[in-house]
C-alpha cells in the first residue's frame, strides 16, 4: 500500500498518518540497512579474494604468454594486465570497472568474464536446485520419523545413511555410480549434460537445461538432459540429505521433549498432530537455515562431482581459474557466490517472517 | 501437494522419465571425441599455442604446405601452395598459390590473405610468432619481406636457410592462412581482428568452427566446399572429460567414438574390451630431467654422468609409466629429422657408485621443486631412491605446474622433471632450445631456452653447430649434423633426454584413419571415416 496522504483530503484518521510515515522510514531505513550491508559485504568478499590472488605464488602471465615468450613479450604482457601497478591502484581499478558491470576478460577462456559466468552458473544452479530438492524431500521425513521413532529401525536406518553420506568420499561414490547405473544398467545418460545428439539444439533462455528444453516444448530434450542430471544431482542430493536429516532429526529431539508435546499428548491428540502440526511447525525456522546453508554449499559448485560428470559448472571453473592465477575470473566467481549466499540469507529471513508469527 | 514429493513418487518419476531414453551408437556422419580440452585460450592461429588449440586450428585452416594424415613419413607436402621454388641464392622463396580454393566465408584464397597472415603474425607478436621472426622478419621490415604479386607469395629471408627448416616451420598452426577480409571487417582499432579470432574462425579449412563453449565443448561442421573434398564426417563434436574413467565409460557405452586421454589402467583394461581398439601413436614430448648448473654438486660433471645411470628406464616404463612413455635419451623425438636411435644408458647403480668414487664425491643433498602430476612425482620418487643407494639426499618439493615453472624460468630448480614438446616439425625447435644458450648470464632472461633455465652454457662449437644445422640445403647431412650433436650432448649436456611420450587413442573398432598427428602436428578429422 502507498501512502497518498496529499494533507486533508479523505477521511484519513489524524493519529494513522505519523504512525504511517514512521512504518514507512523504518521499512526504508532497514532496506537501506540491507542494502548498505550487502555492499560492505560484497566488498570486503571482494578485497579479501583480490589480495589471496595476489599473494598467491601463481604468475597470472605465464599463463597469458605462455613457457615459450622472450623475456619481451612477458614484460609487454605484465603492463597490458596492469600488474606493474600498486596493488591499491589495481583494486581501485577493478573495482570502478566492476561498478560499470565490466567483470574483465579471463585469461583462462579468453572470454568476457561475465560470459563464462552466464554460462557455467545455469548448470551449477540446476544441478544444487535438484540436488537440494532430493536432499530435503528425503532427509527432512527421514529426519522426522527418526526422531519420532527414536530407537527404532528407521532411525538405525537413518543413521546408517547419514553416515556413509559423510564419510564416503564423493569422488568414489560417483565413479561407483556411474559404473552401475550408467556403465552397467544403462538407466541414466553418462558424464556431460546432454547426449551428443541434443548438444546445442536447445535454444539457450536461462542455461538451464531442464527449464530450456521445457521452454522450448522439446521433450526428447528434456528427457535426454534429466537422464544426465539425475545421477550427480542424486548424489548431491545425498549429501544434502546426510546433514539435512540429521539437523532434522535433532530439531525434532529438542521440540518431542518440550513441555507443550506432553500437553498436547496428555490432551490427547494423535501423535500425527503432535510431531506434524506442533512439533514439526516449530523446528520450520532452524530448518530454513539448515536448508539455506545446504543449497548455498552446493551453489559454490562441488567441484569433484563436476570432474566426474564433467559438468561444466561453477566450481570447475573458480577451482581451475583459481590454480591459474585468472583474478577477473575468480573475483567474478566470488561475487556470484557470495551474492547467492546472501541473497539466500535474505530469502530465509523472510521466511522467518513468513513462518514466524511473532516477527509480524 | 505435499504427497506428490514423496520418495516414492520421486523414485517413479524418475523411473518414468529414464526409462524410454535409448543409448544407441553414434551417429554414422558424426565424430564424438571425449579429451581434455580446458587449455583453449584463443583460437587466433596467431595466438593459439596449446595443444587443443591447435587441434582447433589444425582442421579449420589450412596452411600454405601440410602433413598428410595418410602418408606422414613424406614429411610435408603442398596445400595452399601448389608448388615453390627458392632463388639461387637461397635469399628467398616464392610459392605458386593454388587456384579455385575459397574460404569458409565464400571468399577467394589469394597470395594476398597469405602474405597478410603471415605479416599479422609478425606484427601481433604474440608468443608463437617466433617460428616466423627466426627467418629475420620484424613488425617493421615485414611488409617489405613478405610480398605478394599475383597468386606468388615471397618471402624474403635474412639468411639462406635450409629450405626444409622454412617449410618445416610454415607447417604449424600460426602459419594458418586466415581470410583478410573477414577479419579486416571484425578487427577493433589496431588488434589485426585478435579479439573477434580468439573465439572465430577465419579460414579453408576441412571443417568450419560451429561452436566453442571453453571447458564444456568444441563442434564443427564439415565445409561441403573444401578443396580436398568434403569430409565423410559431417560434425565432429569434441567434449571436454577430464576425468579417464568416465572417458573409458563413454567408450564403452557408445557415447563416443574416441577417447583421447586414458591412463595407463584404462588403456589396459579397453584393450580387453570388445569393439574397442586402442592405437598408440608417439607424440614429440620429451620427458627430460635438467641438472641446474648453478648447483655446486649438480655441476660436477661426474655427478652428470652418475646421475644418468641412475634412472630405472625400463622399470619405469614398465610400470607407472606403461604405455604413456618409451625410453628415448636424446633432445629430438621420434619421426624427426635427425632423430638418434640408441638409447646409450641403462640403470646400473654399480657403475654410477663407481663414477662418483673415482671423482672423490661420498656424498651431497639436492632439494627441488616438482610439479605435482602423478607421473613427474612418481619419477623423482624411484630416482631418489636410486640416488640414496649412491650417497645422494634428494628432497621433494611438490607444488603446482605454475609454480614449478614460475621457478624454473628464474633458475631456481636444481633437478627438474618436466616435459618439453616441440614448436614446430623441424629439428631446429628442439635443437635451439636444448642445445643453443649464446649468453648464459642472468642478466641474458632468455627464459625460453631451456639451456638457459638450467644455466647450461652450452659449448660454443655446438652452439655454432646448432646455427649451420639450419643452413644446410642437403637434407641428408642435414640430419646427420643433428645426429652429431646429439651424440656431444648426450656426452656432456647437464640435461638429461628420458622419455617420449606416447598417445593412446581408445576408439570404436569401426573408427578409420585416426591421427593425432604423431609427433610433428595435431590431430586430423577429414581422413577419418567410420565403417560398418
Amino acid at each position: 500500500m502507498i501512502d497518498t496522504n496529499t494533507g486533508g483530503q479523505g477521511p484519513i484518521p489524524p493519529a494513522s498518518a505519523p504512525d504511517r510515515r514512521a512504518a514507512r522510514k523504518r521499512r526504508l531505513r532497514s532496506i537501506a540497512g540491507t542494502v548498505l550491508s550487502l555492499a560492505l559485504t560484497l566488498l570486503g568478499l571482494l578485497l579479501v579474494t583480490f589480495i589471496i590472488g595476489r599473494v598467491m605464488p601463481i604468475d597470472p602471465v605465464l599463463k597469458v604468454v605462455g613457457d615459450r615468450a622472450t623475456q619481451a613479450q612477458y614484460d609487454a604482457a605484465y603492463q597490458a594486465m596492469g600488474l606493474d601497478q600498486p596493488l591499491v591502484v589495481q583494486f581501485f581499478r577493478y573495482l570502478t570497472e566492476v561498478l560499470t558491470g565490466d567483470f574483465g576478460r579471463s585469461i583462462s577462456t579468453g572470454q568476457p568474464v561475465i560470459e563464462d559466468i552466464k554460462r557455467v552458473f545455469p548448470a551449477t544452479l540446476e544441478l544444487a536446485t535438484l540436488g537440494t530438492l532430493i536432499g530435503v524431500s528425503i532427509g527432512v521425513p527421514l529426519g522426522v520419523i527418526a526422531a519420532a521413532r527414536r530407537g527404532g529401525i528407521i532411525d538405525q536406518v537413518a543413521r546408517v545413511v547419514a553416515l556413509v553420506g559423510y564419510s564416503m568420499p564423493i569422488f568414489w561414490l560417483g565413479l561407483m555410480g556411474l559404473l552401475l547405473f550408467y556403465g552397467i544398467l544403462g538407466w541414466v545418460g553418462g558424464p556431460g549434460r546432454q547426449g551428443i545428439i541434443y548438444d546445442g539444439m536447445v535454444p539457450h533462455v536461462t542455461g538451464m537445461i531442464l527449464v530450456d528444453s521445457l521452454i522450448a516444448g522439446d521433450w526428447g530434450a528434456f528427457r535426454d538432459a534429466f537422464s544426465h542430471i539425475i545421477l550427480p544431482a542424486s548424489l548431491l542430493g545425498y549429501f544434502s540429505l546426510a546433514y539435512i536429516s540429521r539437523m532434522t532429526r535433532s530439531f525434532m529431539l529438542e521440540q518431542l521433549s518440550a513441555e507443550y508435546i506432553t500437553t498436547g499428548r496428555v490432551k490427547g491428540l494423535s501423535e500425527r498432530a503432535v510431531i506434524w502440526r506442533h512439533a514439526f511447525r516449530n523446528i520450520s525456522i532452524p530448518l530454513v537455515t539448515v536448508i539455506a546453508l545446504s543449497f548455498g554449499s552446493l551453489l559454490e559448485g562441488s567441484v569433484l562431482t563436476e570432474i566426474i560428470f564433467s559438468w561444466p559448472g561453477l566450481g570447475q571453473y573458480i577451482t581451475k581459474t583459481l590454480l591459474a592465477g585468472d583474478m577477473n575470473a575468480v573475483l567474478g566467481g566470488t561475487v556470484v557466490v557470495g551474492t547467492c549466499f546472501i541473497g539466500l540469507n535474505l530469502l530465509s529471513d523472510l521466511l522467518y517472517r513468513v513462518l514466524d508469527p511473532r516477527s509480524k | 501437494m505435499k504427497h506428490l514429493l514423496t520418495p516414492r513418487a520421486i523414485l517413479l518419476a524418475s523411473a518414468l522419465a529414464i526409462a524410454p531414453a535409448a543409448y544407441a551408437e553414434t551417429p554414422a556422419d558424426t565424430l564424438v571425441i571425449a579429451a581434455t580440452i580446458d587449455d583453449i585460450i584463443s583460437l587466433d592461429p596467431a595466438q593459439t599455442f596449446e595443444f587443443s588449440g591447435n587441434d582447433v586450428n589444425r582442421n579449420t585452416y589450412d596452411r600454405l604446405v601440410d602433413f598428410d594424415p595418410l602418408d606422414m613419413e613424406a614429411g610435408f607436402k603442398p596445400s595452399l601452395a601448389e608448388s615453390w621454388e627458392m632463388s639461387e641464392d637461397g635469399m628467398s622463396i616464392t610459392f605458386t598459390m593454388r587456384e579455385g580454393v575459397t574460404f569458409h566465408s565464400g571468399n577467394p584464397v589469394r597470395a594476398e590473405d597469405a602474405a597478410w597472415s603471415l605479416q599479422r603474425v609478425v606484427k601481433l607478436n604474440k608468443t608463437p610468432a617466433f617460428i616466423l621472426t627466426q627467418f629475420g622478419f620484424t613488425p617493421e621490415n615485414v611488409e617489405e619481406k613478405i610480398t605478394f604479386d599475383g597468386n606468388k607469395l615471397t618471402l624474403n629471408l635474412d639468411k639462406a636457410y635450409a629450405q626444409s627448416f622454412i617449410l618445416n616451420c610454415l607447417t604449424a598452426m600460426v602459419a594458418s592462412v586466415v581470410d583478410k577480409e573477414t577479419v579486416m571487417a571484425n578487427a577493433e582499432g589496431e588488434d589485426f581482428g585478435n579479439t573477434w579470432l580468439n573465439t572465430n574462425e577465419a579460414g579453408s579449412g576441412a571443417f568450419e568452427l560451429a561452436a566453442w563453449r571453453p571447458n564444456e565443448a568444441v563442434q564443427l561442421i564439415a565445409y561441403e566446399d573444401y578443396w580436398r573434398g568434403a569430409s565423410e564426417m559431417k560434425r565432429v563434436v569434441v567434449r571436454n572429460v577430464p576425468e579417464s574413467s568416465a572417458q573409458r565409460l563413454l567408450l564403452e557405452q557408445g557415447d563416443i567414438d574416441a577417447a583421447r586421454d586414458l591412463t595407463p589402467t584404462d588403456v589396459e583394461a579397453l584393450s580387453e574390451a570388445e569393439g574397442i581398439k586402442i592405437q598408440n601413436e608417439p607424440r614429440g614430448r620429451i620427458l627430460y630431467m635438467g641438472l641446474n648448473q648453478k648447483d655446486e654438486l649438480l655441476s660436477n660433471p661426474a655427478v652428470i654422468e652418475a646421475m644418468k645411470y641412475l634412472v630405472d628406464y625400463e622399470g619405469i616404463t614398465n610400470s607407472f609409466l606403461k604405455g604413456m612413455f618409451v625410453t628415448h635419451q636424446s633432445f629430438l623425438p621420434q619421426g624427426y629429422l635427425g632423430e638418434l636411435k640408441e638409447n646409450p644408458w641403462t640403470y646400473d647403480v654399480e657403475k654410477a657408485k663407481q663414477i662418483l668414487a673415482d671423482a672423490g664425491i661420498e656424498g651431497g643433498t639436492v632439494t627441488t621443486k616438482i610439479r605435482d602430476l602423478r607421473e613427474y612425482i612418481d619419477v623423482a620418487q624411484t630416482l631418489q631412491g636410486a640416488m640414496a643407494e649412491v650417497g645422494l639426499t634428494l628432497e621433494i618439493e611438490q607444488m603446482t605446474g605454475a609454480q614449478v615453472l614460475d621457478a624454473y624460468r628464474a633458475r631456481e630448480v636444481p633437478i627438474f622433471l618436466g616435459e618439453w614438446g616441440p614448436d614446430y616439425s623441424d629439428p631446429n625447435t628442439n635443437a635451439a632450445t636444448f642445445a643453443y644458450n649464446p649468453d648464459n648470464s642472468d642478466e641474458a632472461k632468455a627464459t625460453g631456452l631451456l639451456a638457459w633455465r638450467n644455466a647450461y652454457a652450452v659449448p660454443t662449437e655446438m652452439g655454432e653447430a646448432t646455427e649451420a644445422a639450419t643452413l644446410e640445403q642437403d637434407s641428408e647431412k642435414r640430419g646427420q649434423m643433428y645426429r652429431d650433436i646429439q651424440k656431444q650432448y648426450q656426452a656432456e649436456a647437464p640435461i638429461i633426454p628420458l622419455f617420449q611420450r606416447i598417445a593412446n587413442t581408445g576408439l570404436q573398432e569401426n573408427v578409420q584413419n585416426w591421427n593425432t598427428g604423431g609427433a610433428v602436428t595435431s590431430v586430423m578429422y577429414h581422413q577419418v571415416t567410420k565403417g560398418e
